[in-house]
């Protein structure tokens, strides 16, 4: 055995290891594949021995090949074999080579449920965190079902490594099995609070990933959520949650109304220039989501714009980056404020960083305006002109094209303007756009009636420059304007000058070079042309011009008959037989001209893309049924195209003659104009003037189209579109004097001229007036087409399945699936995430009666609907005062008012205030009433608010605690403050409140709230304590043990602020003083004094604690497990109500209700050096006792003191 | 979501190949590669963000990289990350790699590839950001370092001898491609806490 021991691990010596491996691979780079091949055979024998170790070793090489691109599936049971080890070492190795390569489709991946399981439940917590690492990249839903429950319990797991891995693997589970989110919901909304900073992220992050895909169900979370932001102070989480309020903004706008403000000091506050741009980001989609709600937030959108612009200003590109990607999102909903920055973002169209020059374009999409388009346009042509490199040139263009276009160019005043930068486009070299141009083209001439002159005119140039386009027609795609200059002529060669000049440039032979589809085109049109030249000189008399074109076209067509594209052929022989038919005709001196017109009467309108998909289908019509029996396929087969040639002949015979005589054609067309009257399918027609079969009304609904002539209609020269710039100013200028005249005219006749804003000689948008009048021809839409346009949502969209409610109750069948040879009792989860309802809860499982299980479902149903009344409120009011016990949820959004005499009296009022609001909620009053009392309050509060704007970051958590434990049973309770007075004297009085910081361990905070009572300026104000063995005072970096620190504010007369100053404290079991002096420099009139006032700072034992939400089962097991020592008090003559008794505890000594029952409660808290502090509050008749456990025996005894004095003055 | 992270050098050859998404293998090499050319493209002095290429995610993913000597740290996120934010974690996780591996050079990362992985899984979990805070993340790595020193490592001690008698007939590594500058950050970013 020893013997065989030996060998193995001889055997291993020689074995490669990783770095061996790597060092190999590197060695052999001619033949690496070779080599690397060996290798893995090597790895297969070792992966045969018994010894794990080698194992282990072989496993980690084959990590290291997968990332070299090397499938390793078949290692699959090996790898599960090395998870297994006893040994971490290896664990981690197998565990790591699993995340990497397993996924759904790997089939031994079910026996590993057991083996996670063992490890997730292992005691070291090493093997628990790999496992979970593990498993949360290799999930399958099997898995998550199998585990969900054995990692839910790991989320309450002591250590907090363990805790914060097995909240975030929630997330994956929820993915995998969505079942599972409903029952651990609860207690992942606990982790929101929880002691350990990494926990708490994660939790964060899993709910904001969770929300940011079905935010509607997580609205109900924002008051928790808002708390979070206004106290946490990681910048991490702060960026989570204001992006999660991002997402829940659009669907709550009063959430909007009440973040700006928290934002709005984040932004002015931070230093972190990461959260400084969520913050913008969300300022920016709460905006959009107010946009029309409400009026007046152009402070916050300059602010946003302000900050924004130090961004794009910032030499740093990633900054700039960002700024311009934000700005294009206030864009959307308030152009106008991005407009002024317009410098700027054309400066960064020079940018030497392509993304921030294409961001900037983005920008300029939504900033062309009426006014701006010409000028921002020329800016952008020039920029096409100097860019090097086609994709940036190529998105400018496109960019030019969008800006122009967009919204049914809304912002074009001169066509003509744009036909020409069209053109103008058309001369770039390389682009992959042509179709683009064309498309352009296209749409303005047949939309845009009054600009078809002019589109022609320029079309007709082109194609007679055709060569130049065309003689890149290998490289790029620039011919395809060609198509559309074809069509136009085409189409619209009524306005064509010289008509004959364009039929000739369009037959030229080098326009067989082009590609198929456009000669296609051509052939087409050259007939339309041929159509319109022909009734031209037939008007004339011109019979023998009329015959010398035809003669053209007959010389001309045959070289497209000969051409190797279908369609170019079929045309060309087709419309070569028809001209040699009108040929003869002519030749006997008949008229023809009306006839080929004939060809080509009526006019083509735009259909919008989307009009065939949105017909709809009429009633009784079965798409997928089969009009005819199916025919069997050897038939089909049969209709193959015969040869080519022969086909003309067959045509010719085929060709009905043209003169059909008038009558019969009239006939016939006004059957067909019926039956397409009645055809939805069918795009109708619309009168042109040119065309001689002119139609009945009916389609009237084509605008009429005016030509405001003060506009040459032709430039002299070259249309440089910079002419037409040119132009289009002295056109305004001329309209503003016009405007202005009038203005004047008007403004003598109402002497007084009340409105100002007529008075201001700037130009809005509205001011000017399009060059030509153009009506636009909309495109065309079948009648009643559905407006759906739900045509991009995806089914398959793993995220849907967790699209649940999560406000809903849960019923007895939602559990987790456990393992059956579980108690599933002792798993007694939080199952509502209220804390007062723990009670009710705890009883719960034990009742066996239906029906009062059922009263117990109505009670949470009553919950659930309160729950929603609360969001409401919360939403609709500022929140109530920390003190008063009547809402379940409550923000921390409490301001701490600067004066405390002020606060009192506030308090009181807004108690009273309260009070009122719970009994209309009891009475079931509409919630209107409600909300304007509120308004008024928060008018009242906000003049206060003003005043002071810090607050303590750990007050209102503290303070929020009692109310959420608190009940709704009793009277309410004299308001009560946590801030206690500190000193006093003429100039100044000091108030202060300690707090334990969650965050780090030994720490508290003393925030002390500063009020200057004299008529004196003070400032310079310093603080400094005595430190003692104890306790010390966190000074500044370099300040030596006895310097004091200064108050980062001044105070004027009257006025109050706060300031907080962090304290060491080694140990907490004792409470302790601390000798300390304020000193400041009073000014007034007369001079400046040196002043000073000591002062003691009290630092009890109760100020140590932090408020911790404590569940019963946990709370069961800590009192079980021994450890602690146990203490007691009793304080008689206390007529004070429980439930205010426990109010006042939870409030003054940071405790948690776990549970209550009749007159007898526990309760929890734990320090922040982390000692479980457990109590049993009994009330008897004139009495309440107190029974305490603790880790500590001194920090009880201390505790319990300080209890019974709080308690005595009950 | 971090949907990927890559560690590729300037010659596009993979260090560390962390994807979050099942992709096969050759799928996987062939985003390296193509992220890799997407990167390489850029300047150091223009900004860190990319929009997502075409065989990860779509419009919703961005690429954020860093570039450090002969490193490139990219990762693959969705829009649910903060820009700013990534780019900090990135910078969180060179420095813990740098204090892990006293001066971590790119050396490291190609022997060590197990390692790295290992302190990636502290700072990132299942796509998820786990841990921000680079002394807490230094902690846990340094505590299974020992762990696993108690068990006795992979490769006990004769077997590490034998490596360095392998080693002898290696041909020159090359030792001092640093890393760089690690110092090279965003200004005005502030650490998180």
């Amino acid at each position: 055995m020893a013997l065989k021991m030996v060998k193995g691990s001889i055997d291993r010596m020689f074995d490669k290891n990783l770095q061996d491996l790597v060092r190999g691979i590197r060695n052999h780079k001619e033949d690496e594949a070779k080599y690397i091949s060996q290798c893995i055979d090597e790895i297969k024998q070792e992966l045969k021995q018994d010894n794990i170790a080698v194992k282990a070793n072989a496993v980690c090489k084959l990590t290291y090949l997968q990332m070299l691109g090397y499938d390793i599936s078949w290692a699959a049971f090996n790898i599960i074999e090395v998870m297994s080890a006893s040994k971490f070492t290896f664990k981690r190795i197998g565990y790591l080579a699993a995340s990497q390569s397993f996924h759904e489709g790997t089939d031994v991946i079910m026996l590993t449920t057991n083996q996670i399981r063992k490890d997730l439940n292992s005691p070291s917590q090493y093997d628990t965190g790999v496992a979970l690492t593990g498993l949360s990249c290799f999930v399958t839903p099997d898995l998550a079902r199998d585990l969900a429950n054995d990692i839910m319990t790991l989320m309450s797991h002591t250590k907090p490594y363990i805790r914060k891995k097995a909240v975030l693997i929630m997330y994956k589970v929820f993915l995998k099995y969505p079942e599972s989110l409903r029952p651990a919901f609860p207690r992942l909304k606990e982790k929101l609070e929880d002691p350990d900073p990494g926990v708490q992220s994660a939790a964060v992050n899993v709910i904001c990933e969770l929300a940011r895909r079905n935010p509607k169900n997580y609205l109900s979370l924002a008051p928790l959520f808002f708390k979070l932001m206004t106290s946490s102070t990681n910048n991490w989480v702060l960026i989570k949650i204001i992006k999660l309020f991002g997402a829940l903004t659009p669907l709550e706008p009063r959430l909007g109304k009440k973040l700006i403000e928290p934002l709005t000091n984040l932004i002015h506050s931070t230093s972190a220039m990461s959260l400084l741009y969520e913050c913008v980001n969300t300022v920016i989609a709460v905006l959009i989501s107010l946009s029309s709600g409400m009026p007046n937030h152009s402070a916050s959108i300059q602010l946003c714009v302000q900050k924004l612009r130090i961004l794009i200003e910032d030499s740093d590109q990633n900054l700039k980056y960002l700024g311009l990607l934000a700005m294009s999102k206030i864009l959307k909903t308030h152009p106008k404020s991005v407009q002024s920055h317009k410098d700027l973002i054309l400066q960064c169209l020079d940018d030497k960083d392509e993304s921030i020059r294409l961001r900037a374009l983005d920008l300029l999409y939504g900033m062309v305006s009426k006014k701006n388009l010409m000028e921002i346009v020329k800016k952008l042509m020039t920029h096409v002109d100097k860019a090097e490199g086609t994709t940036y040139r190529d998105e400018l263009l496109t960019k030019i094209i969008d800006i122009c276009s967009q919204s049914n160019y809304q912002h074009i005043t001169n066509f003509e303007w744009y036909i020409s930068i069209l053109v103008e486009l058309t001369r770039l070299e390389g682009t992959r756009h042509g179709h683009l141009i064309a498309a352009q083209m296209l749409d303005v001439a047949i939309r845009v009636k009054a600009i078809r002159k002019f589109a022609v005119s320029q079309m007709s140039s082109l194609l007679d420059s055709a060569h130049l386009v065309a003689s890149s027609t290998q490289r790029n795609g620039i011919c395809e304007v060609l198509y559309a200059a074809a069509w136009i002529c085409g189409e619209f060669s009524e306005h064509l000058q010289e008509p004959h000049h364009t039929l000739e440039a369009m037959l030229r032979p080098k326009v067989t070079t082009l590609p198929g589809h456009i000669q296609a085109v051509y052939v087409q049109n050259v007939v339309k042309l041929y159509a319109s030249i022909l009734q031209q000189k037939e008007q004339a008399s011109e019979m023998e011009a009329a015959q010398a074109v035809t003669q053209l076209m007959v010389d001309r067509l045959p070289q497209f008959v000969q051409s190797a594209d279908l369609e170019v052929q079929e045309r060309a022989s087709c419309i070569l037989q028809l001209v040699k038919h009108v040929q003869k005709l002519q030749a006997k001196g008949m008229p023809v001209a009306e006839e080929v017109s004939a060809l080509f009467a009526g006019e083509l309108n735009p259909v919008a893309p989307k009009a065939q998909k949105k017909v709809p289908v009429p009633e009784g019509l079965d798409l997928d049924a089969w009009i005819n029996e199916p025919l069997s396929d050897s038939e089909s087969e049969d209709e193959k195209p015969k040869a080519m040639f022969h086909e003309e002949e067959q045509r010719h015979a085929k060709h009905r003659p043209p003169e059909v005589d008038e009558e019969e054609l009239a006939r016939r067309r006004e059957a067909r104009k019926q039956e397409q009257a009645n055809n939805p399918f069918y795009i109708k027609s619309s009168p042109s003037p040119q065309k001689r079969y002119q139609d009945a009304p009916g389609v009237e609904h084509i605008p009429v189209v005016q030509i405001d002539l003060s506009v040459p209609l032709k430039v002299p020269g070259l249309p440089l579109s910079d002419q037409y710039v040119k132009l289009e100013e002295e056109r305004r200028h001329r309209q503003k004097l016009e405007k202005d005249k009038r203005r004047r005219k008007k403004k003598d006749k109402e002497k007084k001229g009340k409105r100002r804003h007529s008075s201001l000689p700037t130009e809005s948008d509205e001011d000017i007036a399009p060059a030509q009048q153009v009506d636009i021809i909309t495109e065309e839409m079948p009648e009643n087409a559905l407006p759906s346009d739900e045509d991009d949502k995806d089914p398959n969209d793993p995220y849907r399945a967790l699209d649940i409610d999560l406000d809903k109750p849960l019923a007895d069948s939602e559990k987790l699936p456990v393992q059956k040879h579980r108690d599933t009792e002792t798993s007694k989860s939080p199952e509502k995430e209220n804390v007062a309802v723990v009670e009710k809860k705890s009883k719960k499982p034990k009742k066996k009666e239906k029906k009062h299980k059922e009263k117990e479902r109505e009670k949470e149903k009553k919950k659930e609907k309160k729950k929603g009344e609360d969001l409401d409120f919360w939403l609709s009011t500022t929140p109530p005062p920390a003190t008063l016990p009547s809402t379940d949820t409550l923000s921390a959004n409490t301001s701490i008012v600067a004066d405390p005499k002020d606060e009192l009296e506030e308090l009181e009022r807004e108690a009273q205030d309260e009070e009122d609001d719970e009994d209309q909620d009891q009475e079931r009053k509409s919630s209107k009433h409600k909300k304007k009392k509120h308004k008024k309050e928060k008018e009242e509060r906000s003049k206060d608010k003003k005043r002071s704007r810090k607050k303590p970051p750990g007050s209102e958590e503290a303070a929020g605690e009692p109310v959420q434990n608190g009940t709704l049973e009793e009277g309410p309770l004299p308001p009560m403050s946590s801030y206690s007075l500190l000193a006093e004297n003429s100039y100044i009085k000091m108030m202060y409140d300690v707090q334990g910081s969650l965050q780090r361990d030994s720490q508290v905070t003393v925030a002390i709230i500063l009020e200057n009572r004299s008529s004196s300026f003070l400032k310079n104000m310093e603080l400094n304590v005595l430190d003692s063995l104890n306790a010390k005072m966190a000074r500044p970096e370099g300040a030596s043990v006895h310097d004091g620190v200064p108050v980062p504010f001044q105070l004027p007369p009257g006025v109050s602020n706060e300031a907080q100053f962090v304290f060491t404290i080694q140990s907490i079991v004792m409470a302790q003083k601390l000798k300390g002096t304020l000193s400041f420099i009073a000014k007034d009139d007369d001079g400046a004094t040196h002043e000073k006032l000591d002062f003691k700072l009290h630092f009890s034992c109760s100020s140590y604690l932090t408020t911790t939400p404590c569940y019963s089962d946990s709370f069961a097991k800590l009192l079980e497990s021994g450890d602690l020592s146990m203490s007691s008090i009793r304080v008689d003559g206390i007529t004070m109500s429980f439930q205010n008794l426990l109010t006042k505890i939870s409030f003054h000594h940071h405790f948690s209700v776990v549970e209550r029952v009749d007159s007898c409660a526990s309760m929890y808290s734990r320090s922040i050096q982390g000692h479980h502090i457990c109590l049993l509050v009994k009330k008897g008749e004139n009495s309440v006792s107190v029974d305490g456990k603790c880790t500590d025996a001194t920090l009880l005894n201390n505790l319990l003191e300080e209890m019974k004095t709080t308690l005595a003055t009950c | 979501m971090i949907q990927a992270i890559l560690v590729f050098n300037n010659h596009g050859k993979p260090r560390l190949v962390r994807f979050y998404q099942r992709f096969p293998e050759e799928i996987q090499q062939q985003i390296v590669r193509e992220t890799f050319h997407l990167v390489l493209k850029r300047d150091d002095n223009i900004c860190n963000f990319l929009e997502g290429g075409s065989l990860i995610g779509g419009s919703d993913y961005k690429l954020i990289y860093r570039h450090y000597a002969t490193l490139y740290f990219v990762f693959c996120v969705d829009s649910s990350e903060s820009e700013l934010g990534i780019l900090d974690l990135i910078q969180v996780f060179v420095e813990t790699l740098d204090k892990c591996f006293e001066n971590v050079c790119e050396l490291d990362l190609i022997f060590h590839m197990d390692k790295v992985h290992y302190i990636l899984q502290e700072v990132v979990m299942g796509g998820m950001v786990l841990e921000t805070n680079m002394n807490e993340i230094v902690a846990q790595i340094e505590s299974q370092n020992r762990l696993e020193k108690s068990e006795g490592g992979l490769s006990a001690a004769p077997a590490r001898a034998v490596s360095a008698v392998k080693n002898i007939n290696l041909p020159e590594i090359p030792r001092n491609i640093n890393i760089g500058d690690l110092n090279i950050k965003v200004p005005n970013l502030s650490q998180f806490v």
